[in-house]
Order: structure tokens, then C-alpha cells, then sequence
């Protein structure tokens, strides 16, 4: 149960196709992202397989059967909003329990999976409240555990912790992580955070212009970027990217290395520069440092005592450089 | 920086406010006042508010002359019968285009809206006619129709304008719960919408309430609301001021007292859409 695998999807709004045909499987139970700059078309994407929007062409298949026109309920999938969702007028009981009573079911289950929802999801003590009444957390737990007692075959989540503050997306993160290890359902995420990304999925779908850059496991995407693209979206900071001479003493037109593959030091190494902002994290250090070639990130460790208008050597390692064509396609 | 306000400027505001909201309640006043009076005070000029004499005689007669409880109740029934109608009808329509709105929509509203700006004097004839054939004339469901499509227009685009204010997401969480097309709009929209059904409930039975050129013209004794009741004392025995006041003041009395107790979902009705 939750295989997805989409056959030449097309969408297009009037004139503009924002998805060109594209395929896509989602194996039984994995956790595939979906990851893009805003306005590459991933939640679009979520919508068709969700069935709030209708293709433009191909199908949409899950578990062997044609859903493509089929309406959202009967495709057995739910769905976590970034904006929640929840029914304002009823509560947290009332909501959990919608989907069970759309489905007619008897008092005795419908009871029976929202106690187990809730205590699943720690949410047993606010059962009789509002969503009004509860923190931004409590309510995206509240919008998952309507997901949850309706079993779906998979589970769509569209940036569902983008309207979480930053320690409580990282807690609600995990928390997610935790959810699909206890049912082991297929997830879809939409997230535009490439850290989301990386730390939730089993597969990262990158998307650009409608596009899909590349898909594999984040440390695939991470060590083995296919284009100039997926190299520069996926890790944080982002790669660094040099052209001209240097790149084609490499025999390449482009070349990229990422800060954390860069040593540097105050007496030697190939590359000379100056730099120009410091940022002492404690655990790491990001040093931004003006060189021949513009501009280069680099993440060193907490120990690094180096500051705004020091004069720096950084070394990249040779081991980790990737290298890309004219097209931006890896070498 | 927050605009700061003199206290001059609040005084000479506040002043200007009452001002206008006394100069616009004024004609109310005066009808209550002069419901008071005997007959020959009433057409006294200049009008001796406090020294002349104050009677119930009026109300007396008016009760006595005509059955004030049934043209209340065709009021309440016409009034809230043809809303209610036009609440089954705008419910719907206005979901229909908040939510899934087409290439014609905003054309569609704005014809609805047109049909408003018409003088409904120029479809009396034709509408005159077909309530006389299908024996419509004087009845209350007659009534009810009528003003039903009266109203229809300005039900929907309050509701239009208040569902839009309602999050699209919600919906589709519905839809993905399984709920179809009438559960979505019975157990979720709807009751998100309370707060905007009332207001245009509320503000569209006032102006059916008040609705005299259709009442006065399809009706005759049986279905008459209490606007064919005020008309009746400005009759050809010559005009009467303290029984046509008292007439009056008996007549809007209540939907002033309602419009009195849900003056703040009144404001919002009108307000809606302006404020996000």
C-alpha cells in the first residue's frame, strides 16, 4: 500500500505549463521530499497527486489503479496544510474525528482512533479545545492527526512547518521522522528548506521550473549532484562555484566546492583572499572571503580566530571538487 | 508614527457625529413624537413638543381600526420566509463563485448587481400579471417569492464577499476528508460562515421589512404586511399625522429594536471584505 508512480503528468494554467511531462515513483513506504525554490512547481505537484488539482495530461497511478480522475477522497491519501487547516468551529475532537464520520464510521472506532491519535501525538489533554486554543505545534499535530486515524495509503504534507518558529520546527521535525518510522506509510513532503529535506527524507525529489533536477538519497544529491543546479540548492552554505582559468586547470568550465570542503589558513594555500565577514557560531565558523574568483563561502570550525579584514589562504580539497560542463551538467 | 488627534479636533468631531446621527434619526423621532399628540396638536405649528398634551388616543384607535398582529406576522413571515429563501439559493451560488469561480463569474455578479439598479416599477406590469394568473396575488408566498428575488442579488454578494474572507484550504482539507459537495458546505462552510449568514439575515430582512413598493401593489387585505398597514392611514378620509405616526411608530418599532440589539453584526455585514 502506497505506491505512487506518476506517467507523463503535464499541468498547465491557461497558456503557461508550469509542469512539462514528468515522471515520478514513490515506493511503498519511503519518505520522498520534494524540494525547489519557490515557484518550481513542487506544491503544484503535491496538489495533482493530492487530486485538488486536475492534470493536464498523463496519469496518476496509486497502488496499480488509475486515480487519476478520481476526487481526493476516494484516492485513500491525506493531507497536512502549511496553514493548518482545521475546522475553526470544532474541536480538536470534532476534527480528528471529520474524516472517520465522512466515512460513516461507527462511534465505537471513530473513539477508539482518536485516543490513539492523540496519544500518539501527545495531544490526549487538549481533545476539548478549539484550534484557537492551541499553539502553532498543537495545531499541525492536530492537522496530522486527522491524517493519521483515516490510514491512508500515503500521506501528503505541503511546507507544514513553515509556519513554525525555528525551535519548534526543528522538535516538529523530528517528531514527523518518528511518525513515519512507527507506520511506516508512504510520505510526501513539500518543503522549500533544503535542511527539512535532508534530514527527513529516504528520496529528495529536486524540482526547478517544473523541471525534476535529479532524485536520490540526500547524501546521493549531496556527493554526486547531477547539475550545477541540484549542487548549488542541496547543502548549506551553498557550493561555491568558480569559472574561467581555474576551472579548466581542472578541465572543466565550471568548478564547485563546498565551504566545508575548504581549508583554510593564514600563512598558505592556492587561493589568496581577504575576509570580508566573519560569523562565530561557536560550533562552526562562516567565513566569507573576497578572492581573485569572487566571492567564497567557507565553514571551518569553532576554533577559527579570524576576522573581517584578515588576510586568509584557503586550499580546497582536490578530492571533493566537482566539476561541470558548459550546460552545467557534472563531469 | 500613529496619527495624533487634538482634543479640539475630537470635541468638534464628536459633536459633528451626534450632529448627524441625531439629523438622521430626526424624521424617527418626530413620528414617535407626534403618535403622542391629539390630532389637533399634531398639525399645530410650530409644534408644542413639551408644553401640549401627550395621549395614547391613537394608538388606541389604530388598534381598534385594524388588526395590528396579522400585518406584524405577514411582516415576520414575508420578511424571514423570503430571506431564508434567498439564503438556500445565495448559499450555494456564492460558494460556487468564492471557490470555483469561472472565466464568467465576475460578469455573472455584476449582472445580478445591474437587476438592482433597475426601477422595479418597470417590471410591475409583467410580474403583475403572472401573480394574477397563477393566483399569487395577495397571498404571503407570493410575497416571499417577490422579495426573495428582490434580495437575491445583494445575499449573494454579501456572501460572495464574506467567503472569500475563508480560507480556499480549509475547503480542500474537507475535500480530502471525504466530505462531498453538501457535506462541505453543510458542516463547514456554513458554520465558518455564521458570523456573515446573520449579517446579511439580519440586514436583508430589514429591507424586506421595509419593502413597500412590491407589498403595497401585490397585496390587498390578506397578505398585507405592516407597510400596507402605515399606507392605510394615509387615505382618501384626508391625513390624519398623530394615527399615521402612530401607524408608523407601531410599524418599524420592531425591526428597530432587532436592528438595535445586533447593530454590531449589522456593522460587520456592511464592513466585510473592507478589512482583511
Amino acid at each position: 500500500m502506497g505506491q505512487i508512480e506518476l506517467k507523463g503528468v503535464t499541468k498547465s494554467f491557461g497558456d503557461v505549463q508550469v509542469i512539462p511531462p514528468l515522471d515520478l515513483h514513490i515506493g511503498e513506504g519511503e519518505f520522498v521530499v520534494f524540494v525547489g525554490p519557490s515557484g518550481c512547481g513542487k506544491s503544484t505537484l503535491l496538489r495533482l497527486i493530492a487530486g485538488l488539482e486536475d492534470v493536464s495530461g498523463g496519469h496518476i497511478e496509486i497502488d496499480g489503479k488509475d486515480a487519476t480522475d478520481l476526487p481526493p477522497a476516494k484516492r485513500s491519501l491525506a493531507m497536512v496544510f502549511q496553514s493548518y487547516a482545521l475546522y475553526p468551529h470544532m474541536s480538536v475532537r470534532k476534527n480528528i474525528a471529520f474524516p472517520l464520520k465522512m466515512a460513516k464510521a461507527d462511534q465505537a472506532t471513530i473513539d477508539a482512533k482518536i485516543e490513539n491519535a492523540a496519544r500518539i501525538l501527545n495531544l490526549s489533554d487538549y481533545l476539548h479545545r478549539r484550534p484557537g486554543q492551541l499553539s502553532g505545534g498543537q495545531r499541525q499535530r492536530v492537522a496530522i492527526g486527522r491524517a493519521i486515524v483515516r490510514e491512508p495509503a500515503a500521506f501528503l504534507f505541503d511546507e507544514p512547518l513553515s509556519n513554525l518558529d525555528a525551535a519548534l520546527r526543528v522538535n516538529m521535525r523530528l517528531e514527523i521522522s518518528e511518525l513515519h518510522q512507527k507506520l511506516k506509510t508512504t510520505m510526501v513532503y513539500v518543503t522549500h528548506d533544503q535542511v527539512e529535506a535532508m534530514t527527513m527524507a529516504d528520496k529528495i525529489v529536486v524540482l526547478h521550473a517544473g523541471v525534476i533536477e535529479q532524485v536520490g538519497s540526500p547524501l546521493e544529491l549531496y556527493r554526486s549532484p547531477r547539475n550545477k543546479f541540484v549542487a548549488g540548492f542541496i547543502g548549506s552554505p551553498k557550493m561555491n562555484f568558480v569559472e574561467g582559468a581555474e576551472a579548466a586547470k581542472h578541465n572543466a568550465h565550471t568548478i564547485g566546492i563546498r565551504p566545508e570542503h575548504i581549508n583554510v589558513s593564514a600563512t598558505e594555500g592556492a587561493w589568496k583572499g581577504t575576509v570580508g565577514v566573519s560569523e562565530h557560531l561557536g560550533s562552526d565558523t562562516f567565513l566569507h572571503v573576497d578572492t581573485e574568483f569572487g566571492l567564497i563561502n567557507v565553514r571551518g570550525g569553532g576554533e577559527i580566530d579570524l576576522h573581517a579584514g584578515d588576510d586568509v589562504w584557503l586550499s580546497p580539497d582536490l578530492s571533493q571538487l566537482h566539476k561541470f560542463d558548459a550546460a552545467g551538467l557534472a563531469i | 508614527m500613529a496619527r495624533k488627534i487634538s482634543n479640539r479636533r475630537k470635541i468638534i468631531m464628536t459633536v459633528l457625529a451626534w450632529s448627524i446621527g441625531f439629523l438622521i434619526f430626526f424624521p424617527i423621532l418626530w413620528t414617535i413624537i407626534l403618535s403622542f399628540k391629539t390630532e389637533g396638536d399634531a398639525i399645530k405649528t410650530p409644534l408644542q413638543v413639551l408644553s401640549s398634551h401627550w395621549t395614547f388616543e391613537s394608538y388606541a384607535l389604530v388598534q381598534e381600526r385594524s388588526n395590528y398582529f396579522r400585518h406584524f406576522m405577514n411582516s415576520v413571515i414575508i420578511s424571514f420566509g423570503s430571506v431564508i429563501l434567498a439564503l438556500v439559493i445565495g448559499i450555494p451560488s456564492a460558494w460556487a463563485m468564492a471557490f470555483v469561480p469561472g472565466k464568467g463569474t465576475k460578469n455573472v455578479l455584476m449582472w445580478m448587481l445591474s437587476t438592482k439598479m433597475m426601477p422595479a416599477v418597470g417590471v410591475l406590469i409583467p410580474i403583475y400579471l403572472m401573480f394574477r394568473d397563477w393566483g399569487l396575488l395577495d397571498t404571503r408566498t407570493g410575497l416571499i417569492i417577490v422579495l426573495c428575488l428582490m434580495n437575491l442579488p445583494i445575499v449573494i454578494w454579501m456572501l460572495y464577499t464574506y467567503f472569500k474572507e475563508i480560507p480556499s484550504e480549509i475547503l480542500e482539507a474537507a475535500r480530502m476528508d471525504g466530505a462531498g459537495l453538501r457535506s462541505e458546505i453543510l458542516y463547514v462552510l456554513t458554520p465558518m460562515a455564521v458570523p456573515g449568514i446573520a449579517s446579511t439575515l439580519l440586514l436583508n430582512v430589514i429591507l424586506s421589512w421595509n419593502e413597500a413598493f412590491w407589498t403595497l401593489n401585490l397585496t390587498a387585505a390578506k397578505a398585507a404586511p405592516l407597510t400596507a398597514f402605515i399606507a392605510a392611514y394615509s387615505s382618501p378620509e384626508g391625513l390624519f399625522y398623530a394615527k399615521l405616526s402612530a401607524a408608523s411608530t407601531l410599524a418599524i418599532a420592531p425591526i428597530l429594536i432587532l436592528g438595535w440589539f445586533s447593530q454590531k453584526q449589522l456593522v460587520r455585514g456592511l464592513t466585510f471584505g473592507a478589512v482583511k
